[in-house]
């Protein structure tokens, strides 16, 4: 089992890093994770799309894909790409505490 | 110095390694329904993993990008074994209309959009989208007859210095 210290707090991860337990999730651990994957700071769109992805979590049980999260959280593709470079929505899931998303789109 | 530089290069901004861009060039040579989606969903998939994309549209596949075909791809129901029907019940009019509405129902369910949806969706992500030259040139067509989304007109040789050093994928 990997554990990792975030925010001072020690944390169950998968191998790539995501949150074994979304429910150990705060907002400090948020920006802790942000920094390391090198968002920088969280601006309030990016809360936007990570509250709208812990949103979806705890109704579903996996992430929104690309798509939902562009027609539902009101971040348009562009601003998504520009707010999480690299893969957004593994990014955003990484942030938000909640596993790596399962679809293909 | 030199072991300075590469020591930097290496190394990255919260001192995990970065490794080199990745770059994928996806050809699109058919115009069905089934010939399009896979490059569309391969190219879309890898900007979601931070991959750069880019889609050369060639031969049928320029359908897919052209302003009056783009609404209205079918699945091949002729011609097709995979459809698992004889030949001459796939040919009867409206088969290929019916296995075109099921498919797209089932894509819709899986969040896949329409084709002129998901062309604006891999442009908006920053994937590149070409038209080939030859093509164009062939079927008589112009830049006008194609959707916004698309970037350039491209030579086979404008498509391999585009493509330089990316994985090259048919289909």
């Amino acid at each position: 089992m990997n554990t990792k210290e975030i925010a001072g707090i020690t944390l169950e991860v998968d191998a790539e890093g995501f949150l074994k337990d979304s429910k150990q999730w705060n907002t400090t651990i948020a920006e802790a994770i942000a920094q390391e994957e090198g968002i920088g700071q969280l601006t309030d769109s990016h809360w936007k799309v990570v509250n709208f992805m812990r949103d979806v979590f705890q109704e579903r049980g996996d992430g929104p894909t690309i798509r939902q999260l562009t027609k539902e959280s009101g971040v348009d593709t562009k601003s998504l790409y520009q707010l999480f470079p690299g893969g957004p929505a593994k990014k955003a899931a990484k942030i938000a505490g909640i596993p790596k998303p399962h679809g293909c789109i | 110095m030199e072991t300075m530089d590469v020591e930097t290069a290496t190394k990255a901004v919260n001192g995990k390694p970065t490794l080199p861009t990745r770059r994928v060039a996806i050809i699109i040579s058919r115009g069905s329904l089934d010939g399009v989606y896979p490059g569309l969903i391969m190219a879309n998939g890898a900007r979601m993993e931070g991959i750069d994309a880019m889609l050369f549209f060639t031969f049928w596949g320029m359908d897919a990008i052209t302003e009056k075909r783009m609404d209205h791809l079918h699945v091949a129901t002729v011609g097709n074994p995979s459809m698992h029907i004889p030949t001459w019940l796939g040919g009867i009019p409206g088969m290929s209309a019916f296995a075109t509405s099921m498919m797209s129902k089932e894509m819709e369910k899986l969040d896949i959009p329409p084709v002129r949806e998901f062309i604006q969706m891999i442009h908006d992500s920053g994937g590149e989208i070409y038209a080939c030259k030859a093509s164009v040139d062939m079927f008589h067509l112009k830049k006008e007859d194609f959707c916004a989304e698309v970037d350039d007109i491209i030579t086979v040789g404008d498509f391999y210095e585009k493509s330089d050093g990316a994985q090259i994928i048919f289909t």
